[in-house]
């Protein structure tokens, strides 16, 4: 049994969620997902590692996910939609996970996305995209 | 007979979410983000369209992985917001038109797309946002909102190519629905934006741009893409681009522009506005 190559698994940096991801990762994104709920987030903020073994989740995913190591919790597998629900409602922002993905500092990746936008500069010279 | 008026694009990233609920839109940081909706809401009090269809995907509300569907279409005679853990505040219902939603499905079925309809289905900020966007100014919601969830989420999603001929169908099924019904398809999500991995903080100005003005004249350029080449320019998450053009699909082959609006960097997102109408 083989996983077909795709195109986008050449992508640098890139973790393109598919069925190879998701079915390695099942218990985990599970995981992630229950914390939509008020009561599991508190559940599982009461200790993470009790709640990692409830959703059966394998030694190597439950210590990068009680570790805070984003990503290598996003390299395991995890969906980084569901990878939110943990950060978001723990007073992280999405910036602040770039910046870890990046081993940055939130201001340091904020200025990249400034830089990456060219925003400033670029805009002024659009026609016809309304300037308010 | 039902009618297509005009279709919109618009981001619904959370972010944008949580400023309205802090009022924020006279911030520094947002104004100009949120002066591009102006026009909107001047065109909707104006046409009074009586149900919008908005195209968005699912970020793991409604639907977990258990259970995927390619194309979900919601058949519900109303329609729950609820905690998504993103720390949004959980909105009102929105109310549904099943008469209309049923059309819907019974038509797109016998053009041959095959989705999966709802009638039970949470709304998260995919649709939310672009709903609040449009209407949060209003004391009452004035539409009948009918959820049409894309995945994106999970490969393999289907290829842009794909949603245009969705739209193309959704266009037929609109035009044949009995009743005089004024329709408005929202195609929701995107620009460029790339959340995960080392690559995270993608915005690629001129790709948004192209992908902006490709979808007013010539969606065909963007429909032809794969998702490598979306992913590759916009991002891991700017693939929801290609549920642009589903709304586009549904429109006429030539439409009017009403407006167009690009910011950038919203959170770590390029965001595009455009109103199209239809002859």
């Amino acid at each position: 049994m083989v996983w077909t190559e795709k195109e986008y698994h050449s992508i640098p940096g890139t973790y393109v969620f598919d069925g190879k991801r998701s079915a390695s990762a099942y218990a985990l994104n599970k995981l992630l997902y229950s914390l939509n709920e008020e009561e599991n987030r508190a559940e599982y903020h009461a200790d993470p590692a009790k709640y990692a073994d409830k959703y059966g989740l394998p030694d190597e995913h439950k210590n990068a996910l009680i570790n805070g190591e984003f990503l290598k919790v996003l390299h395991l597998g995890a969906n980084i939609y569901y990878m939110a629900k943990l950060a978001v409602p723990a007073g992280l922002s999405v910036q602040d996970v770039g910046a870890a993905f990046h081993g940055k500092t939130t201001e340091e990746f904020l200025q990249h996305l400034l830089d990456q936008s060219g925003f400033q500069t670029e805009i002024k010279d659009l026609k016809g995209y309304w300037n308010g | 007979m039902a009618k297509l008026i005009g279709g919109i694009t618009t981001s619904h990233i959370p972010s944008i979410g949580n400023a309205m609920a802090n009022k924020q839109e006279q911030d520094p940081y947002w104004k100009r983000f949120f002066d591009g909706y102006e026009p909107v809401k001047e065109w909707l009090a104006e046409k009074k369209p009586d149900i919008v269809i908005v195209v968005y995907n699912d970020h793991g509300l409604n639907f977990f992985l258990d259970k995927a569907p390619t194309f979900a279409l919601g058949c519900a005679k109303t329609y729950e917001n609820a905690d998504e853990g993103w720390g949004l505040p959980v909105e009102s219902h929105f109310e549904g038109n099943e008469e209309f939603s049923w059309h819907l499905a019974h038509s797109l079925v016998e053009q041959e797309f095959d989705l999966t309809t709802c009638q039970e289905m949470l709304v998260d900020h995919g649709c939310v946002v672009p709903m609040d966007l449009m209407y949060r100014h209003l004391d009452e919601c004035p539409v009948q909102v009918i959820p049409l969830a894309v995945n994106t989420v999970i490969q393999p999603l289907p290829s842009a190519n794909r949603c245009l001929a969705l739209g193309k169908a959704l266009g037929k099924a609109i035009a044949s629905y009995p009743e005089d019904k004024k329709v408005v398809v929202v195609g929701t999500g995107g620009l460029s934006h790339q959340l995960q991995g080392e690559r995270a903080g993608i915005i690629d100005v001129d790709y948004d741009l192209a992908c902006m003005e490709n979808i007013i004249t010539n969606p065909e350029w963007l429909a032809s893409q794969s998702h490598s080449e979306i992913i590759e320019k916009a991002g891991t998450e700017g693939v929801e681009v290609i549920m642009w053009l589903v709304m586009r699909g549904a429109l006429d082959k030539t439409v009017k522009t009403i407006h167009k609006h690009y910011h950038a960097p919203v959170s770590n997102t390029g965001a595009g506005v455009l109103i199209l109408e239809n002859p």
